[in-house]
This record gives C-alpha cells, structure tokens and sequence, in this order.
C-alpha cells in the first residue's frame, strides 16, 4: 500500500515537468496488476492447453506438448464455435440497429433531457444481470403475450421463444445493449449539429444527409459499440444456459463444463485460448478495416 | 402521418428505452409476489413477505453483504490505479505508450470466459486456494481497464487554460493540482469508480470461476435457480437498482446545479 498512497504525491510536485519517471511510476501500480493477473495467466492458459494427463489420477496434469488437445477440442466443439460467433453476430446487428436510433435521439434531440435518459441507458447495469435474463423466462414464456403474438401471425418455427435459438439471441441483444448505445452516442455527440444544417441547406434529403454526413463520423462509435458488444456476447453461456436449450449451448458453455465439472483443464484451455485467438484476430483486423487507431 | 415522420425517430427512442427497463420492472413486480410452488416466475398474488423479511431466507444477505464488500474493496484498489495510468497516460511522455495501450487495451477485448478461466489455470497451477482474495484480485483485473478509459476521457477533455491560469497566478504544482486539477478531474474519478462497483457488485462469469466455495450475491442467484430462486434475491436486487438510481439521479442534479451557479458567478457560458 505505500507505493499506491506516496506515488500520487509525489507526481503532484512534479506534474508539470514531465518527467518521465513519475510517469512511470504512475504507471507501475496498476500495469504490474495487469502483467501479474492478465498477461501471465493468459501464457499459464497457453501452457496448461499443451498438458498431458497422468495415468490413473484424473484431474491431474503434467508439462507437456500435448498439440492434440486442441484438435481434441475443436472436433469436439467445433459446432459450439460456429453457434457462438452467429449468434453473436445476430445480436450485434440487432442491438446496432436498437442502439442507433436512441443514441441518435440522446445526441441531438432530447435538449434537457439528455442527462437524465443517458441515466436510463446505464441503469440496467445496476439490476442484477442474472435475475434481469431470467425475467426475460417470464416474458417470453409459452403462454405469454409476446409468443402468443408471434404465434398467432405462425412466425415461429418451433411454436416458441423460450428454449430455442431465437430466446438466445434476444437474450445476448438485450444484455449487452447499453454497451452499443454509449459508445455510439459518444461518437454522435461529437458531431456539430450545424453539418446537418449544411446538409440541408444544400438540398440533400433526409436520408442523404445521414448517409453521406452522420453515418460517416459515427463510425468510431459504431466500431467500438459492435465490439464491445460481440466479444462479450460471443462468450457468455448464461444466455444460453437460461434462454436456450442445451442443444443451443456456446463455447462459452463448454469451457465452463470442461473446467468446473469434467475438470478437463488442457481442453478446457485450448477451447478458451482459441476463442480469445479468433477475438483478437477478428477485432484487429476490424479495427484497421475500419481505420480506427485509438484502441482505447 | 407526418407527425409520426417527424417524431419516428423519438418513438424509436423510448421503445428502445421501454425494452431496457422491461426486465427490470418483472424483477420488481415479482419482488411482491407470493409464488405458488418454489419458482417465482409467475405472478400468483400481492405480498411484501419479502420485502419486510428481506434476509428471511438463509444465505441470501450475506452472500449480498460479501458482493458489498468485494465491490468496495475492488473499485477502491481499481480506481487508485486506474485514475494514476490515466493521468500518467494524459499528462506525461513515457516510452512504452503503445504497449501500455495495448495492455489496458487488451483485457476489456478478452470474453469474460476467457479472463476468468485463465487466471483459474494460474490459481490452479500455483494451487493458490481460491476464496474471497482470488475474486478480489480477479474484480480488480478487469476492472481497472474501465476506469483508466472513463478517468482519461475526463482529463482530455478538461481545458488546459485552468491550469495554466492557475500556473500564471504563480500557484506551485502542488497547488496546481490540489485546488485546480483535482477538483475538476473528481467527478470523472466518482462516476467511473460508481461504474467499477456496478461492474464487481454484478459480476458473475469470472467469478464464478474463482470463487471456489465462496458465495457472492450472484453466485448465490445461479447457485439457488435450480430449487427455485427465493423472492427476497429480487426484493435486494430490486433495493439496490433504486438506490443506485436515485444516487445517479442526486449526482447529476447537484452537477447541474453547481455548473450553473458556477457560470452564473464567472459570467460565462458554456
């Protein structure tokens, strides 16, 4: 405790100066937390992924360069990839096409009320996650309005919402919503509201002027609101687990299964550390499609 | 037909709005039902047993009272080092800037699963007992990300004539940063220290892999699901959603008022 209460200050007296030492020793606290508690565990990940089992003691694992294990996981669950990441695909585009109305109506035409609705956006964070996903088990229950709805107009392929793919999907797009709206209206916010005049002055219609002016300057909003949407959706299980049946199960689900119950440590690594592989790829060449090169 | 053209986009707005809170308005009627069976999934009759008995059943307060402190703990530890990387990242010229980036970068980039189950791969290894110091570590992980994007978009966007007025009138650094720096930045600091807690109090995933046999609130919820969820979990999830509501909403008036006496005195308008 003594770095984290002299640190500040001391970088106080020098502020100005810039030197690079108070920097760093700004820094040091909070990175050392990360390399200890992120980057190691993540190369713990990668070595347990290549462990061996010992004969005859289950659950028990030595050093190893055991490749197999991530062949061993992917045949396995190579089906709960695939459901994961369209799943999580289908839920991004929803929750993008929900978020950018609102965050557009926050950013330019809700005057004194903005305050208060982004209020509203960020309150279902403070009710419990888990209750609010098995709330939506009540309102899409079989006899419910909402399916006897769909039902009546014969648009559901299995006569119901809950326990199928479709519950999933509208779980994972309400869940991680207010995480496509804040960063959307956070690039909204930004934009002058007089090039929408412009636009309209120079006689663009309505549609024009948002595709040829807004669209354009959102963009960072809507790259980093698809991520932050997709990434968490693409590796949660409790949607499934709650919303779905188990033939509906995500990777995120398998992972969970192989580390606390069949405590299958290296394929329950190997699974993780792809996953986080195919992440990773898929948001850095995302990002740079994108020509964003603020990360953070 | 042209009002609703006019307004279409306003009504997109609140539906999506009505969508975000629907969920939330089930938890806190089903907060007053007495449920037939032990499922309280379906409205049977008005009740405030829960409410008046809200730690009636055994487990439910303490796993809250556990998630209380961890979140407290967490966002204290997440927010020091959070707010001293974002100042560090804002106001000095280190070498290492892009790997720092990357590296506060990288874990709000990671699924929950993934964090969670590799720092379980590291306990595990070392056979560190997982409990109560294994969920505290792991909350201030990936917390402190959040904190060090919500504190550094609040410094960029302070106006740096404030510090430099208070420079010209030969105020030292310290001083600099006392009465002028920090005052200004403490809001920003608050608002994503109120996001950290939000973020521990609720989290389960990589909890749940790090827990060991310790019971948070929302291990507890996942835990009790299977026998059937008791009525006071949503009377207390439903407490603290009003409370933190109401917080929010005290914050942002008291802001508001402050900004505009501030500006009344200065004569400015911003």
């Amino acid at each position: 405790m003594t770095t984290t209460t002299s640190t500040p200050v001391a970088a106080t007296s020098v502020s100005t100066q810039r030197r690079p030492r108070t920097g760093y020793l700004l820094l040091l606290p909070g990175i050392a937390w990360l390399a200890v508690f992120f980057v190691v565990p993540i190369i713990t990940l990668l070595i347990t992924s290549l462990q061996a089992p010992v004969p005859g003691r289950s659950g028990v694992y030595t050093l190893g360069f055991e490749v197999s294990n991530y062949a061993d996981a992917l045949s396995a669950y190579w089906p709960q990839f695939i459901r994961s990441f369209v799943y999580a695909s289908i839920a991004t585009i929803l929750a993008l096409l929900l978020a950018y109305p609102l965050a557009y109506f926050i950013a330019f035409k809700a005057g004194r009320w903005r305050a208060l609705m982004l209020v509203l956006v960020v309150a279902p964070f403070f009710a419990s996650f888990l209750l609010r996903t098995y709330a939506w088990r009540t309102i899409l229950s079989d006899e419910g309005a909402i399916t006897s709805f769909f039902n009546a107009l014969n648009l559901l392929p299995d006569n119901r919402i809950l326990n199928t793919p479709i519950g999933v999907v509208l779980g994972l797009t309400y869940n991680f919503l207010p995480f496509m709206i804040l960063p959307l209206y956070a690039a909204l916010e930004k934009i002058d509201p007089r090039l929408i005049e412009a636009a309209n002055d120079l006689y663009a219609r309505p549609f024009t002027g948002f595709r040829k002016v807004i669209w354009p300057l959102s963009l960072p909003g809507v790259v980093a609101g698809t991520l932050l949407t997709f990434i968490p959706a693409s590796g949660d299980f409790i949607n499934a687990r709650l919303l779905g049946s188990p033939s509906d199960s995500m990777v995120g689900t398998a992972i969970q299964v192989n580390f606390l119950q069949f405590r299958d440590y290296p394929v329950a690594s190997a699974l993780s550390f792809i996953l986080m592989a195919i992440i990773l790829t898929v948001v850095f060449i995302y990002i740079r499609r994108a020509g964003t090169e603020d990360l953070v | 037909m042209r009002w609703l053209r006019r307004h279409l986009i306003g009504i997109i707005a609140i539906l999506v709005l009505v969508y975000l809170f629907v969920p939330i308005a089930v938890v806190g009627v089903l907060s007053f039902n007495s449920p037939v069976g032990k499922y309280n999934t379906s409205w049977n009759e008005f009740s405030i047993d829960a409410w008046t008995n809200i730690c009636g059943v055994p487990g439910v307060c303490s796993s809250f009272v556990l998630s209380i402190q961890i979140g407290l703990f967490a966002t204290l530890v997440a927010t020091i080092f959070g707010a001293m990387i974002a100042f560090a990242l804002v106001r000095y010229r280190f070498r290492g800037r892009d790997t720092t980036n990357l590296l506060i970068f990288l874990p709000m980039a990671t699924p929950e699963v993934v964090l969670g189950s590799s720092l379980l791969a590291l306990f595990l290894n070392l056979a560190f007992p997982l409990g109560f110091w294994t969920v505290l570590i792991a909350h201030i992980m990936f917390t402190i990300s959040f904190i060090v994007v919500a504190v550094k978009a609040r410094l960029q966007g302070m106006d740096p004539r404030l510090e430099e007025a208070s420079r010209d009138l030969y105020a030292n650094p310290a001083a600099t940063f006392r009465y002028v720096t920090f005052p200004l930045v403490l809001p920003g600091i608050l608002g994503a220290a109120l996001l950290g807690f939000a973020l521990s109090f609720d989290d389960f995933i990589i909890t749940f892999f790090n827990a060991g046999t310790l019971v948070t609130f929302p291990v507890y919820i996942w835990g009790a699901a299977q026998r059937g969820i008791p009525v006071q979990a949503y009377a207390l999830a439903t407490l603290v959603f009003l409370v933190a509501l109401v917080f929010v909403l005290v914050v942002q008036w008291i802001n508001h008022r402050r900004r505009r006496s501030l500006e009344a005195a200065v004569g400015i308008s911003t």
